[in-house]
């Protein structure tokens, strides 16, 4: 009875679907570009805002940067006069021509221009250095470790400073400058910070106190105060502390705080490492008898470095931009070679400080932001093994 | 060093410096003898430098008259008679309060920008990320510079002042702020306040206390605000509004009156904000996304509003990664802070390792003053972290 009403009922239905539709694309607001927007720009008011008050800010300042460093800029001219709002009757943005009249100085500072293909040649050796230590499948990179270890500085030295007896005449620091002082000043704190920080990560972690508590109260001690202060410490204190006939050179007591300033930090990146090091790898490279040093140099340190690759390199991005303050103690690096020639009046205009710096801040931009990309292209091919 | 051990359990004693306990009090001992060695060195050739230079020697200069002037002192100061132990104190002040400004605006600044890089919004994610990039990769002391030279000093002079919303003014100057007057009854408000500060916390603890054992919720948003916002205002009204501000006039040549706030600290405010608080907003990212995914979305499975969840269920856990960093960031300011000598804010080391150095040559005793200072401050920071480290560690079972 039941069965026979049913039956009834779907005889009355017009039309039953018997395949499946087709299945349909979603709706044209949900994707492509329209359905990117809302999802990522519009999808709540409170998004809407965001967007529209962040686009107005970047509607406001790109175009005003663009304008200041190219549209309104000044490309050619000799002196203050193509820079002046008051001679040129327009408006007045970046002053290139200050910059390419001054290039020579910020390169080099003040190093004799006869002698400036040294500099050429040490900026030379150094990229070589660089490239092959940071490209991870060089060949040889044993090789490359000992040239940018022994060599380079040697080299770097002869070169630089210069030996009488090589025909190369003495050029006294005083008159180092520019990007010269502040790449030197930086790879030697990169140069040395590494094996200092090594050997205090080690004392940290030793089982003599003598040694544990000597390392860790230089590490804290370092931590603890301001670059500034450490700087202060080199330029003053240092000469008090030799005899007299050893008085250390301006640019050397500089060098020598930024490598104890930078050793420090670099030690407890690479206590960090020793740390992540389980401790099977200690008891197995102590069970098949290897004695401290080889332990360390051949099974510890190899896989405590590599995991502390980024960590390195974030600490050399700190170093590179601590290297300005050798400015406040009278050391003539790039920074200071720009202040120096923004006061020059020469080019005394009201865009000329701004240029300098703008110049200055794109230099190190690169640098430091190059050193960052590598660190995390680094860190993402360490990562490939964990990630299957 | 365990084969010796093995070794020496079959063929009897090893000889003597092939034990390692000897070997590690010999090392201990030559390295201690090394150090001992160039410390004597170093300081018998200071002791000889020096009294070759005619400097002298010890803290007596502490009590000596100082002669300089100090643009910005929050204690009274005077060039005439202060010493230069006042002179520490001032300098060492105006570090704190450039440091105490610089963490509550960089704190503010980077949770603002860390929360945005994690933003839904793309632009706004974007921007921040574009924003911590390059304020990071470019030299706080370059930024300084900038902010003091290229901004501040090119503002306009006196004359053609910026009027600021508020009665306040900018110029090449400074900034200068309506100077509040405390009148006659403002003591009430500020006790008010401590009472009303005082009372909020008690009702916090009571209602944290009754939640765990009931269950049950205190509307203690409201009371806070009641207790910290309408008590001391309602106070201030009781006592007739005890309170007027001086603005500062416009004058032809300067401004007259207000409270006057030095470029330099202006300059240092801001890139000292705008450089840590993009090393903050790395660290209050890195700390959310610390926080498991699960976490959240069983938040959500139980009910709770995406606003709950974030403060009931992600900042606590979150505040455990990121307050460590935090704070060595928070140091970092304040060891930054030190750069003020490039733009001429008085600050401890302007003022001491500058100044004073400069004029009583007596470098090693300054040098060692100002390191003590920030030493203390990092050391007494590292004791609390530790402290607060243990109390909100994981237990794990």
């Amino acid at each position: 009875m039941r069965r026979s009403a049913a039956e009834h009922e779907t005889t009355e239905i017009a039309f039953v679907r018997r395949t499946p539709l087709a299945p349909q694309p979603p709706p044209k607001t949900m994707t492509g570009a329209l359905g990117w927007l809302r999802a990522n720009l519009l999808s709540t008011p409170l998004n809407v805002a965001l967007t529209v008050g962040v686009a107005l800010l970047l509607a406001f300042a790109v175009p005003e940067l663009v304008r200041f460093l190219i549209v309104d800029a000044v490309w050619t001219g000799e002196g203050r006069d193509a820079c002046l709002e008051s001679v040129q009757h327009r408006e007045i943005g970046a002053c290139w021509p200050f910059i390419w009249e001054r290039l020579p100085y910020f390169i080099y500072g003040s190093y004799p221009i006869p002698e400036r293909w040294r500099v050429d040649l040490f900026f030379a050796m150094l990229a070589v250095a660089i490239a092959w230590l940071m490209w991870l499948d060089a060949p040889r990179r044993d090789l490359g470790v000992f040239y940018a270890f022994v060599v380079l500085p040697i080299c770097a030295y002869v070169l630089l400073h210069g030996v009488a007896a090589f025909g190369l005449p003495v050029v006294d620091t005083v008159l180092w400058g520019g990007v010269l002082v502040t790449l030197v000043v930086a790879s030697v704190g990169i140069a040395c910070s590494l094996p200092l920080g090594i050997m205090l990560a080690l004392g940290r972690r030793s089982r003599m106190p003598a040694v544990r508590l000597l390392s860790t109260v230089f590490i804290e001690f370092v931590r603890g105060v301001p670059l500034i202060t450490v700087l202060f410490m080199a330029s003053v204190m240092l000469p008090l502390f030799v005899p007299q006939y050893l008085e250390p050179d301006k640019l050397l007591r500089a060098l020598i705080g930024i490598a104890l300033f930078a050793s420090a930090y670099m030690a407890e990146v690479v206590r960090a490492g020793l740390q992540a090091i389980p401790r099977g790898q200690y008891e197995g490279a102590m069970a098949i008898g290897l004695r401290y040093w080889a332990m360390m140099r051949l099974v510890i340190l190899p896989q405590a470095l590599r995991i502390t690759i980024p960590n390195i390199v974030n600490t050399y991005i700190g170093l590179f931009k601590d290297t300005t303050l050798v400015f406040i103690v009278g050391i003539f690096d790039f920074l200071r070679t720009i202040e120096v020639a923004r006061i020059d009046p020469k080019w005394a205009t009201p865009v000329t400080s701004t240029t300098g710096y703008a110049v200055a801040a794109i230099f190190y931009l690169v640098f430091c932001y190059g050193m960052s990309r590598y660190s995390r292209a680094v860190e993402a091919r360490l990562a490939a093994g964990e990630s299957r | 060093m365990s084969m010796h051990l093995t070794r020496a359990g079959a063929r009897g004693r090893p000889a003597f410096y092939n034990d390692p306990r000897i070997r590690s009090l010999a090392y201990q001992f030559v390295l201690c003898a090394v150090i001992a060695f160039l410390v004597y060195g170093a300081v018998a050739n200071a002791v000889d430098n020096l009294r070759r230079a005619h400097i002298a020697s010890g803290f007596g200069f502490w009590d000596a008259s100082a002669g300089f002037d100090i643009s910005q002192t929050l204690i009274p100061y005077s060039a005439q008679t202060s010493t230069y132990g006042r002179a520490f104190w001032v300098g060492l002040l105006n570090t704190l309060l450039v440091a105490g400004l610089g963490i509550v605006l960089a704190t503010a600044l980077g949770f603002l920008v860390g929360i945005a890089r994690l933003s839904k919004n793309w632009l706004l994610a974007k921007c921040a990320a574009g924003y911590v990039e390059i304020i990071r990769n470019i030299p706080l002391l370059l930024q300084l510079l900038f902010w003091y030279n290229a901004v501040l000093k090119s503002l306009p002079d006196v004359r053609d002042s910026i009027a600021l919303p508020g009665g306040a003014f900018l110029n090449n100057r400074g900034l200068f702020l309506p100077a509040p007057n405390f009148l006659h009854g403002f003591e009430t408000v500020i006790v008010a306040a401590g009472v009303g500060l005082a009372a909020a916390f008690g009702f916090g603890r009571w209602a944290r206390r009754r939640q765990e054992r009931t269950g049950e919720r205190a509307p203690v948003l409201w009371v806070t605000l009641i207790f910290v916002v309408g008590l001391p205002a309602a106070v201030f009204a009781l006592r007739g509004f005890p309170l007027s501000f001086d603005y500062p006039q416009a004058g032809r040549f300067n401004i007259i009156g207000g409270f006057e706030v030095l470029p330099e600290l202006v300059a240092l405010l801001f890139g000292l904000t705008i450089y840590t608080a993009a090393f903050i907003a790395e660290v209050v990212r890195a700390g959310i996304l610390a926080v498991a995914r699960g976490q959240t979305e069983a938040a959500y499975s139980l009910g709770l509003k995406p606003g709950l969840t974030l403060r009931l269920i992600v900042v606590p856990q979150a505040m455990r990664v990121i307050v460590p960093p935090l704070t060595s960031q928070y140091l970092n300011l304040t060891k930054n802070s030190s750069l003020a000598v490039a733009i001429g804010y008085p600050d401890l080391v302007q003022v001491f390792t500058g100044t004073v150095l400069n004029q009583t040559g007596q470098a090693v005793e300054v040098v060692a003053i100002t390191m003590l200072v920030y030493l203390t401050i990092s050391l007494v920071t590292s004791l609390v972290m530790n402290i607060y480290n243990r109390r909100v560690a994981l237990v794990e079972r």
